[in-house]
């Protein structure tokens, strides 16, 4: 057994799910001669400014939370690259930061497909005209990405960062801070990192799965990525599904469009049993477990944004308020702590909840809740005040029997069962 | 072009001078910091402005404590 396979959570074998492994495909803890094996060989520096084209008909989409289109995005910092009166460099920073504690995908993406990784930042910052290029992981997860560098040809002059161990270290910003400053705080942006990113170069912060994307559909094609999923969320994406035991911690590789229940169930859980599932993580919001697709686009009634891919499962005897006060109250806490609105609204927003949550019978207490996230919503350096006033909204629809129950006085498990 | 108002939350403290220049386009939340009225979403971060008010918005811009206000040119869409 490998240490890869100790440390993160099992491959797993897909046996009897529709969706074939494409990501993983080359097995636990794929080395390079492995990748090759599986893959083909392909030189990654040969790729040129084509790949945005490929990339921009494969319709692919960011897999670390915003789900923008890469093309787009890459696009906007070529086109930087090119103008202005001091031209400089694009960078490309391969970002495996997930400070969110229920998403575990990236992490055994690195783990085990490495080389695939590397691949679409290589290809990625050539057809960017030879962009630097860095790996921004957690400390747990470089010497992976150490040795598969060392096990290449090429690929000497990545350079790796540590990330630290906060919800916010993965805001694009906040990557490029740290590699500037060591500081994983995000920082005003005036500018766009495409204009000005790192040492004011146009840089492009990529999801590690995104990369892996890229170099599926560099060797493959865009016609190959779109034959799974649907025609509006073409492709394949890792999910990190967690829930009630016995169910295991697992990552999958689910089609585009996937059915919420679907995933549930290929991970072990019975849709039936559960009172509501978290989509998107701390920053995503409540959905009830049956009815919704897993979709970046599409009507919110019948879709459900996966953003990073973080899939959390609620059992129906566990209280879905005190379960997101918990969460807002780490949020609050994970606050940077230099926007003024995000600094004191975020904890009057938690500090509310648990009042909630604590049993307190103030009908108020519910329309403050909605007040304070509308307050603070757009109001920061980034997007943390809206990411989570959304998941407090989406409790206040989700759970509103329970909101009422509390706020007369009782905690009414979703499936009737007094707490 | 349009002319926004931005405002950088990692700078200001929230004293609200600003709001008091501004008055029409700047409110202030429970904690002192500029709301820009009327406004959702990102738009209470780059604020557009009227032209009428450019020329208090360039007043802000100079007297914030802060430096955290500046006025920058946004195609529209
Ligand atoms: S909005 Fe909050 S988390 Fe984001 S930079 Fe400002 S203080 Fe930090
Ligand atoms: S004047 Fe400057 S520091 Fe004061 S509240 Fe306005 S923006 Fe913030």
């Amino acid at each position: 057994m490998s240490q890869a396979n100790d440390t993160y959570p099992p491959v797993p074998m897909q046996e009897g799910t529709r969706q074939e492994p494409r990501l993983l495909a080359a097995g636990p803890d794929a080395g390079w001669a492995q990748h090759l094996d599986t893959f083909g060989t392909w030189e990654p520096h040969t790729a040129g400014p084509g790949l945005l084209e490929e990339l921009a008909a494969a319709g692919l989409t960011g897999r670390g939370g915003a789900a923008f289109e890469t093309w787009r995005k890459a696009t906007a910092a070529a086109g930087s690259g090119r103008k202005g009166m001091f031209p400089g460099r694009p960078v490309v920073v391969a970002n495996g930061a997930e400070g969110e504690q229920l998403s575990f995908k990236d992490r055994t993406l690195l783990a085990h497909a490495p080389h695939l990784v590397l691949d679409g930042l290589m290809a990625l910052a050539e057809a960017l005209g030879g962009a630097s290029t860095y790996v921004y992981a957690p400390a747990a997860g470089l010497p992976r990405v150490q040795q598969a560098i060392s096990e290449r040809p090429r690929g000497k002059r990545i350079r790796l960062v540590q990330s630290p161990e906060t919800f916010i270290s993965g805001e694009s910003s906040a990557v490029v801070n740290m590699i500037a400053h060591g500081s994983a705080v995000p920082t005003d942006q005036r500018r766009r990192l495409s204009e000005s990113g790192l040492n004011g170069r146009p840089t492009l912060v990529v999801n590690v799965e995104t990369l892996a994307q890229v170099a599926l559909i560099a060797r493959y094609g865009a016609p190959w990525f779109r034959h799974a999923g649907t025609p509006t969320d073409p492709g394949t994406r890792l999910v990190s599904v967690s829930g009630p035991a016995p169910a295991r911690d697992v990552v999958l590789e689910v089609p585009g469009g996937a059915q919420l229940s679907a995933v549930l169930e290929e991970a072990g859980m019975d849709p039936a049993a559960l009172s509501a599932v978290l989509v998107g993580g701390y920053h995503g919001r409540w959905v009830r477990p049956a009815g919704h697709a897993l979709s970046p686009v599409g009507p919110p009634a019948r879709t459900a944004r996966p953003g990073a891919g973080v899939i959390h499962a609620l059992d129906l005897q566990a209280c879905g308020i005190q379960a997101t006060a918990r969460m807002v109250s780490y949020l609050a806490d994970q606050s940077a702590r230099q926007c003024g609105p995000c600094m004191f609204g975020l904890p009057a927003m938690a500090s509310v909840l648990n009042r909630i949550a604590g049993g307190e019978t103030n009908h108020r207490l519910a329309s403050e809740l909605d007040r304070l996230g509308k307050l603070v919503t757009g109001r920061g350096a980034c997007r943390h005040p809206e990411g989570t006033t959304g998941l407090v909204s989406s409790a206040l629809e989700v759970f509103a029997p329970d909101f009422r129950a509390h706020l007369s006085g009782y905690c009414t498990g979703p499936g009737g069962a007094a707490a | 072009m349009k002319t926004q108002l931005h405002i950088d939350w990692t700078s200001c403290d929230g004293r609200g001078l600003c709001a008091e220049l501004l008055p029409g386009v700047l409110d202030r939340d429970d904690w002192g910091y500029p709301v820009a009225r009327g406004k959702a979403g990102r738009e209470r971060t780059d604020v557009p402005l009227r032209d009428a008010d450019l020329e208090a918005a360039q007043e802000a811009v100079v007297l914030c404590p802060k430096l955290a206000l500046s006025l920058h040119e946004r195609k529209v869409q």
